[in-house]
């Protein structure tokens, strides 16, 4: 297995893994001449760690059903979306968006991941972007990370890895930057060149070196002097962080950019647990709209996905545990919003997957798939064959402008 | 690409190089120091439950204070837990850099990784340690059940996974609004600390031992109890097995039943050998210690002497990433930073020198991103950011602990050993000063490689 860190920065080595790719010939691409190969338009993927709930999230009010199995958790005052569905009040700063047409959701969606339920192997199997008839421990690269490597031309600073988290939907053999925006990096040039000495015969270290020295010194990344702080409740600044980086990138190069948002695992007391992580999720898409100013902003496609939803029924300790169907949240300029997609399977308990969790309809991945198509103008043969092999598109939902 | 035993004991297996006089140096040597008494523990005792009862009980009484005094009694009693919590960060920093037996406090560390316990707030900070002390380290070098048994049973584990509020849906309590089953500590029971993802359990099992495990719980006022109150009635069938009786000794008996599955003891073999050795660890090395621990009824002594005993485990190139309270620790031990002088150190110079950095290192003292705990793949930890973040410490915090840095090249001898290369040698040598000579070979991939 090629380890990525090799390819980067290495000149014709791209050529290698796009010679080998079987779909590469079938790709046509909107705006691949200007040296952008992925054209315009922006992509951003926020994962969901913890499996965010989203029968909380996006309420169905007119089912008949919700009250009796939310009986503590239902919000009288969640903002009223379609006369159907009311989004919970934490997300209430984004309601100009909904009017605007730039929020949407996709409810009772899920990623092909059944039954263990395990937070771990959902977000692999999330990331990884196959079926479950391949293990996700079998795959070595995610689904962004196939989709730049089925596109001729596109640079490691084309996609980005902000923050901390791992996120290995952007692992894979196509050259992405990874960066943290908290660290800096301040090096006499003397002990730089010692230190690609050192690193050059370690191609993992030699390359995030070369990263490090790129990005580390740079007086703009240099937010913060503290390292991250441990055991801090309720914060934004981190999210800000996170945010602002990512929008400064997009608006120059960059066109693809990744990163995490936590806390959202409430099997006890989810009042307040969702209502600090729908805060963050809130300020993150408020604050990219911002970092963005309205021209990229109106190029942009935002995708907040989620390894699985949660049980129907609150759970004994007021929180749910792990279940299956839940929501994702788009948003952004290049979207039709104002409008809760996907099939309602209802919540009768009959109609319940298991007959304890909402019944996934559609598959995350076809949204994803259909988002990238609408922008990127690729093929859905590569999209369907190599980015989240054997998925079956379907009827584009006409989720992008 | 293969390194003097003496070397892969100290730097795969220990806390780094040098090794002292008494440290064990072989494999034959190294389960028989884990054999006998934990010498660290008697030498730099750290709060257990025990010690931690009365702190977490006036912090649940300051809450209780109306009025002016509120505010101050809270931070009162929170701040008796942080100065505990704190000085578990001096012990555990001061017992590896100490240890002639390098092997039990890496044991110790992968053990509380497998039973992640997370403080959700400063109130719980020492709640973490409480359980090393407690539940893993008497059992490291005992039978697997025994430390499941612990674990499962200890205030740490009942509140992080919900099971302390979790209550049958049919039990005396049940039948009252707001009180029901959590599923949270089962599953993870099944999943991460016995049987694996994958390894043949249905969700019908995690709720079957969800309402087995009811009765288990804790509160700060009362401590540990097992409450029949809340406990589900009837039997509970998991994993095929029926188990009834509503008491402690018939959660034990289904505990020590799931821990001796042989798909536990395949899962266990596996994580450690990926752990100590390498990302793809050798399976016939992996085999030979879950053959060990299913005939030894979970002896972890036998299977660590499984391990050892195995050629993979002597062999090079060493390939895995150290994690960054591994390097640090291993750093402190090369400059020849003392116990003592770690106990010391007042909480803001701990911080500063050590604590923040290994935030920025990406792995915050005992806070995981969730209880699956810390990622072994080297790509997790040698990121642009993680590396920055690593090369800054290297550069600028061995000053702060040696007033005088030894010679670049001697130090990369002491602490690298014949693992140093010809590079690393040639580049120490040309370091503009003693601080970033001694940096380069603390950043070196050699120094952060295992």
């Amino acid at each position: 297995m090629l380890n990525r860190r090799m390819l980067l920065k290495t000149a014709g080595a791209f050529a290698c893994s796009a010679a080998a790719h079987p779909f590469l010939t079938t790709v046509t691409l909107a705006g691949s001449d200007g040296g952008q190969p992925l054209g315009d338009h922006r992509l951003v993927v926020i994962i969901l760690r913890g499996a965010m709930d989203g029968l909380d999230v996006v309420q169905p009010r007119g089912d008949g059903a919700y009250a009796g199995l939310r009986p503590t958790l239902a919000q009288p005052d969640a903002a009223d979306l379609d006369g159907f569905f009311a989004l919970h009040s934490g997300l209430g700063g984004l309601m100009p968006l909904w009017q605007a047409g730039q929020l949407g959701f996709v409810h009772a969606t899920s990623t092909p991941y059944r039954d263990k339920r395990s937070h771990f192997s959902g977000q692999d199997q999330l990331e990884a972007g196959t079926g479950m008839d391949l293990p996700a421990s079998q795959v070595r690269d995610g689904w962004l990370n196939r989709m730049l490597q089925a596109v001729p031309g596109v640079r490691a600073e084309t996609a980005f890895a902000v923050g901390n988290e791992e996120m290995k939907l952007l692992h894979g053999p196509a050259a992405v930057r990874e960066w943290a925006p908290d660290t800096r990096l301040d090096l006499s040039p003397q002990a730089q060149l010692l230190l690609e000495h050192v690193y050059h015969d370690d191609p993992l270290f030699l390359a995030a070196a070369s990263d490090a020295f790129a990005l580390g010194g740079d007086p703009d990344m240099m937010m913060d002097d503290s390292p991250a702080g441990a055991l801090k409740g309720a914060r934004l600044d981190d999210v800000d962080k996170l945010v602002r980086f990512a929008a400064d990138r997009l608006r120059e190069d960059t066109r693809i950019a990744a990163f995490s948002l936590s806390g959202w695992d409430t099997h006890k007391g989810q009042g307040k647990g969702l209502g600090r992580a729908l805060m963050r999720l809130e300020r993150a898409i408020l604050q990219m709209q911002k970092g963005l100013g309205a021209e990229v902003w109106g190029k942009t496609t935002v995708l907040a996905m989620t390894e699985f939803g949660r049980t129907a029924r609150e759970n004994g300790t007021v929180g749910t545990d792990h279940g299956t169907g839940g929501v994702m949240l788009v948003a952004g300029g290049a979207i039709r919003g104002g409008k809760v997609y996907g099939d309602w399977p209802g919540l009768d308990e009959a109609a319940l997957y298991d007959r304890r969790d909402l019944m996934p309809t559609s598959d995350v991945r076809q949204w994803a798939a259909h988002a990238m198509q609408g922008m990127f103008g690729l093929d859905r043969a590569v999209l369907e064959g190599a980015v989240f092999p054997g998925l079956q598109m379907g009827a584009s939902p006409g989720l992008i402008l | 690409m293969t390194p003097a035993t003496e070397t892969i004991a100290a730097i795969r297996f220990g806390c780094g190089l040098p090794l002292s006089d008494k440290a064990p140096r072989d494999a034959r040597a190294m389960i028989a120091a884990l054999a006998g008494p934990d010498l660290m523990a008697q030498a730099w005792p750290l709060a257990g439950q025990e010690a931690l009862a009365p702190l977490q009980f006036a912090a649940a009484e300051a809450k209780k204070v109306r009025g002016a005094g509120r505010e101050k009694a809270i931070n009162d009693a929170r701040a008796q837990i942080v100065a505990v919590s704190e000085q578990g960060v001096r012990g555990t920093l001061a017992r590896a850099v100490a240890a002639d037996d390098g092997f039990r406090e890496r044991l110790a560390a992968f053990w509380a990784d497998h039973f992640t316990v997370i403080a959700p707030n400063l109130s719980e900070a020492a709640v973490p340690q409480a359980l090393i002390e407690d539940a893993i380290r008497p059992h490291l070098a005992g039978h697997f059940p025994d430390m499941l048994i612990a674990v499962s049973l200890h205030p740490s584990m009942l509140t992080y996974l919900d099971q302390a509020v979790s209550v049958g849906p049919n039990s005396q309590r049940g039948q009252r609004k707001e009180a029901g089953l959590n599923e949270n500590f089962a599953r993870e029971l099944l999943e991460l600390h016995t049987l694996g993802v994958g390894g043949g359990y249905a969700q019908a099992d995690v709720r079957e031992l969800a309402e087995l495990l009811t009765g288990l719980t804790w509160d700060p006022r009362r401590g540990f109890e097992y409450d029949k109150r809340r406990a589900e009635p009837g039997a509970e069938t998991v994993l095929g097995t029926i188990y009834a009786g509503e008491k402690v000794a018939t959660i034990r008996q289904a505990l020590t039943d799931i821990a001796l599955r042989p798909e536990t003891a395949a899962h266990l073999a596996r994580k450690l050998a990926v752990h100590f050795v390498a990302d793809q660890p050798d399976p016939a090395m992996v085999e030979a210690m879950a053959g060990a621990y299913t005939a030894s009824g979970g002896n972890l002594l036998q299977v660590y002497a499984a391990m050892l005993d195995h050629p993979a485990a002597w062999t090079g190139p060493l390939t895995k990433a150290r994690q960054p309270l591994d390097l640090t620790i291993a750093a402190l031990r090369a400059l020849g930073v003392t116990a003592d002088r770690i106990m010391e150190m007042p909480a803001g110079r701990l911080r500063k020198l050590v604590v923040g950095h290994l935030a920025a290192m990406g792995q915050p003292f005992r806070r995981p991103r969730g209880p699956d705990g810390w990622a072994e793949e080297e790509e997790a930890w040698i990121t642009p950011s993680g590396l920055a973040a690593r090369v800054t410490w290297a550069m600028t915090i061995p000053q702060q602990f040696v007033r005088e840095l030894p010679d670049p090249v001697e130090f990369a001898r002491l602490a690298l050993g014949d693992r140093a290369s010809e590079a690393l040698l040639w580049a120490a040598a040309r370091a503009e000063k003693r601080s970033e000579g001694v940096g380069i070979v603390l950043a070196s991939a050699e120094f952060n490689r295992r």
